[in-house]
């Protein structure tokens, strides 16, 4: 992974690709200086802003975190208090509530914190699946299609699956690990690094396996932004089956419904 | 006075975020199908006040979305630009700044240029004045193709273009920098980089290329609408 210098307004810094580790990282003590202000002290702050101040840095929370949603990296809060709010940290709470509201009724996404210790936020699609696809060309439609094939065999096979079953299964489709694919390119690395960067799977060692061994799992985006219901409902057409015939995964995608949203 | 937003706002919003650049065709056809998901009734006249709407909300965030023509084929084209002044956009995340700098050079010939194109070897040989640190002749040609590929700009024969994502995006920022050197359509009055220019040495009009395949459509013998002198280039086909 390159290091590059980024420059936002007068400040550079170097984009490091950490993964979240429990071992202290610069971002995790900046982090623990930034304590949560109270009400009374984000009330306090308002006062002495304009109300046009507190919408100028709410814009640019958004289109920092929009920036970063369309390549699906999950956002820091050290990262956007140190880069972007920066002398408004004291009304930082405030500034969240305002951009996950515009979030919602302008774009339709949905701001979540996924990892309450790091402090972590993504975007996820606040919107009813569409029963058909756009009539417009996504680039990121075919990979899309690959990740539910993934998705719906990990789901069918009770949440958890050992990698080969996903390779094997991916050969089947003509979409072979090993290769380098004409659609995907690097179809290991799309699915091992890719999905898993943007939080749709997860993929783990299985300890004690020689050679090493992974088994893939639902990732949180996954879980916030699919329906287990379309899931079962898009392998129920794929084997020409009523969904309910699975009625172990039909309960799940029932209850796991009225939970999301 | 603008409606409120739904979700066929929405869906529509963030299909035009994703892709950057979209055709006139694929928006008229992405309209109705946000409005038959969403279940609201399609009217398709009223596409200009359905992105009316989406617009007003948007202004607050320095973002628009808005139309343009190409230069290339004449047909129209949709861009969700972003019109902050901050370095917190989509390109200053894809870019160092050094590459960044080269850009608005490469920006800077095109619009100082004859006819809208700069050789790579003009591109590399500007690297030269760089201020912030020297893109090599590799690191310039990876660029290049980056810029190509997140579609900034157009590479045809080893001679580059602005793309209409580029001019609708930039245009402001154009007008502002280049008030003197502007040129501008004689026909559409849009920003003129790749077009025709009049002959005619105290006359000197610029018409793109495909307004002047509509303009001189089926005319016998065409004449400049400005100083009406025989047109003497080669009219294109309308695309």
């Amino acid at each position: 992974m390159t290091h590059r210098k980024r420059s936002f307004g007068s400040q550079s810094f170097s984009q490091n690709r950490r993964q979240s580790s429990s071992s202290g990282t610069q971002e995790d003590h900046e982090d623990s200086m930034f304590t949560q202000p109270s009400t009374s002290q984000v009330l306090r702050g308002l006062e002495n802003l304009t109300p046009a101040q507190v919408d100028q840095k709410t814009s640019e929370v958004i289109q920092y975190l929009l920036v970063k949603d369309q390549k699906k990296i999950p956002v820091r809060r050290a990262d956007l208090v140190k880069h972007v709010v920066k002398d408004y940290r004291n009304v930082y709470p405030e500034i969240m509530k305002r951009a996950a509201r515009t979030f919602e009724q302008v774009f339709g996404l949905k701001l979540v914190e996924i990892d309450s210790k790091h402090h972590t936020y993504i975007l996820i699609n606040n919107l009813e699946a569409a029963d058909r696809p756009p009539p417009v060309q996504c680039p990121a439609n075919p990979k899309l299609g690959l990740l539910f094939v993934i998705l719906g065999v990990t789901f069918m096979k009770g949440g958890v699956v050992r990698e080969n079953v996903i390779w094997n299964t991916l050969k089947k489709l003509r979409v072979d690990s090993g290769e380098k694919h004409e659609e995907f390119g690097d179809v290991k690395r799309l699915v091992t690094e890719e999905f898993v960067r943007q939080r749709y799977l997860e993929y783990v060692r299985i300890p004690h396996t020689e050679p090493m061994e992974h088994e893939f799992r639902w990732g949180q985006r996954a879980d916030m932004e699919v329906s287990k219901a379309k899931i079962l409902e898009f392998m129920g057409q794929l084997h020409e089956q009523d969904p309910q015939s699975w009625t172990q995964q039909f309960r799940e995608a029932q209850s796991s419904s009225s939970s999301q949203r | 006075m603008a409606r409120q937003m739904g979700d066929s706002h929405r869906r529509f919003l963030q299909t035009m975020m994703i892709n950057g650049i979209t055709d006139e065709h694929s928006v008229k056809a992405l309209y109705q199908y946000c409005c038959e998901v969403n279940k609201t009734p399609h009217v398709p006249d009223k596409l200009d006040e359905f992105i009316d709407t989406i617009n007003s909300k948007l202004q607050a965030m320095f973002m628009q979305i808005r139309k343009g023509m190409s230069e290339v084929d004449g047909h129209q084209y949709y861009v969700l630009v972003n019109m902050a002044e901050t370095n917190i956009t989509r390109m200053s995340s894809d870019y160092a700044d050094n590459e960044l700098e080269l850009f608005r050079k490469i920006v800077d010939l095109t619009v100082c240029s004859e006819n809208g194109k700069v050789s790579s070897t003009d591109i590399l040989n500007i690297t030269d004045t760089m201020t912030t640190k020297k893109l090599k002749k590799s690191e310039t040609e990876h660029l290049l193709s980056r810029l190509v590929q997140d579609k900034w700009l157009c590479e045809e024969r080893g001679e580059y273009t602005l793309s209409a994502r580029c001019i609708i995006e930039m245009e402001p920022y154009i007008r502002t920098m280049y008030q003197d050197h502007l040129k501008v359509c004689h026909i559409c009055h849009s920003l003129a980089f790749q077009c025709q220019i009049c002959e005619n040495p105290t006359c000197g009009i610029k018409i793109h290329n495909p307004c002047v395949a509509r303009y001189f459509k089926r005319r016998t013998e065409p004449r400049c609408p400005s100083c009406d002198d025989f047109w003497p280039h080669e009219i294109p086909e309308v695309r």
